[in-house]
């Protein structure tokens, strides 16, 4: 989906400050936000990591932007299992003290057609084209890189391929390739000087230049 | 519908709240959530990333094996885990410079770099530095100039990278906890230098 999560590029953020000495937590329940997803997929095995990522995306805009980090962690993690059927909303809302805003429903039809790729068609050197998809689930194509030209700098192994994944369709695993793009080529006029930016994308979201 | 959403409850209410939901139906083993937060907090470190780092300085051939296969390298330290599956390596040279981030969620080489910071996970972060790395290295104290190239690398899939940073003069005679103490998980994210003298402005 062209979500709110799909931040790269987009402009109007302010600075990047950093914390001295920042903690691994700043409160307790941001570790309790944490090992509950851990719960939900590895104990509970109610839900898988595509998943997970997906529902973060789902939450409305505005919630996703200002809630810190470990707030978009615990809203995901609720929101699947009330999907899921393992809690009710009801029943959170009435233990929180009040409302319990979740993530916005899956679409109907979350998955751009791409045909399985199970071996790798690309090699170092390669010079290849990110399709222009726009599937309204789950997808690990950032939209800056899409109908953008790069080079091949890396084959990775076969993984899960996420499209797919988040959305219960047959399971599939793909090559990933670390794609190298000139900065002019995403950016055109904006671009920095002597600037590259590499992305990993599976093998299905790529077509030879 | 209209007008703003009604307040949601307190965050740390709501996360008590599910943690409670999950209790009462007996799905959370004794002892689950405190083991997770556990690892999380003392066993993936960026200092586990800093000992590589200092390892690789110091041998040319351990060097070369970190750099062919990150995870193989750095599984023969001990490190290894979830989100640590398949790790690439990413060498500064002179001409070079490296810079991680991860545009669509968080994703962090955890067991390297530990849980990546709230700056790396917040908006600001991931929005710029794919569009102007060179201005946000400047803010954070890191001067480049335009001779030597950022490759900036965004962590959309499986591969969990770590910066191998420049080894600082005067380390000569440094043993490798020496060395380990200087690499900060910023050096290995790439928005940092490693320097000999501790930086004023963020203490690493």
């Amino acid at each position: 989906m062209d979500g709110i999560h799909d931040l790269g590029g987009m402009d109007g953020f302010g600075g990047v400050e950093i914390e001295r000495d920042e903690p691994v937590f700043h409160e307790r329940w941001e570790s309790v936000a944490f090992a509950l997803n851990f719960l939900g997929v590895g104990a509970l095995r109610a839900y898988n990591v595509d998943e997970y990522r997906h529902a973060i995306e789902r939450m409305a805009p505005a919630h996703y932007l200002l809630a810190p980090y470990y707030e978009r962690v615990l809203t995901g993690v609720a929101t699947l299992l009330v999907e899921k059927g393992v809690v009710t909303l009801e029943e959170l809302e009435r233990r929180a003290g009040g409302p319990f805003p979740l993530a916005r429903p899956v679409a109907k039809q979350p998955c751009a057609a791409l045909s399985p790729e199970p071996e790798a068609r690309f090699a170092v050197g390669d010079t290849v084209t990110v399709c222009r998809i726009h599937p309204a689930g789950h997808t690990r194509v950032p939209r800056y890189v899409r109908g953008k030209c790069g080079k091949v700098v890396h084959v990775a192994p076969k993984f899960s391929f996420p499209d797919a994944a988040a959305h219960g369709q047959a399971h599939r695993n793909e090559h990933t390739y670390h794609v190298e793009f000139d900065a002019r080529e995403l950016w055109a006029d904006a671009a920095g000087p002597n600037e590259t930016v590499v992305v990993d994308l599976w093998d299905g979201y790529l077509e030879r230049a | 519908m209209s007008g703003r959403p009604p307040t949601p409850a307190p965050v740390a209410e709501r996360a008590q709240a599910l943690v409670d939901a999950l209790t009462d139906k007996q799905l959370v083993p004794e002892g689950f959530l405190d083991s997770v937060v556990a690892s999380a907090t003392e066993q993936w470190s960026p200092r586990n990333g800093a000992r590589v780092v200092a390892r690789a300085w110091l041998d040319p051939e351990y060097r070369k094996r970190l750099l062919a296969d990150g995870t193989a390298a750095c599984a023969e330290l001990g490190y290894a885990g979830p989100q640590g599956e398949y790790i690439v390596v990413l060498e500064d040279t002179p001409a070079l410079h490296n810079v991680i981030v991860c545009t669509q969620c968080s994703c962090t080489a955890w067991p390297m770099l530990g849980l990546p910071p709230d700056w790396y996970k917040r908006p600001e972060y991931r929005a710029r530095v794919v569009r102007e790395p060179r201005p946000v290295l400047r803010e954070l104290g890191l001067e480049l100039p335009e001779s030597v190239a950022i490759r900036v690398w965004d962590t959309t899939a499986e591969t969990r990278y770590m910066v191998l940073p420049l080894r600082p003069a005067g380390t000569e005679n440094c043993k490798e906890e020496e060395l380990a103490a200087l690499v900060s998980r910023e050096a290995m994210i790439g928005v940092a230098m490693v320097e000999l003298k501790t930086r004023d402005r963020y203490g690493f």
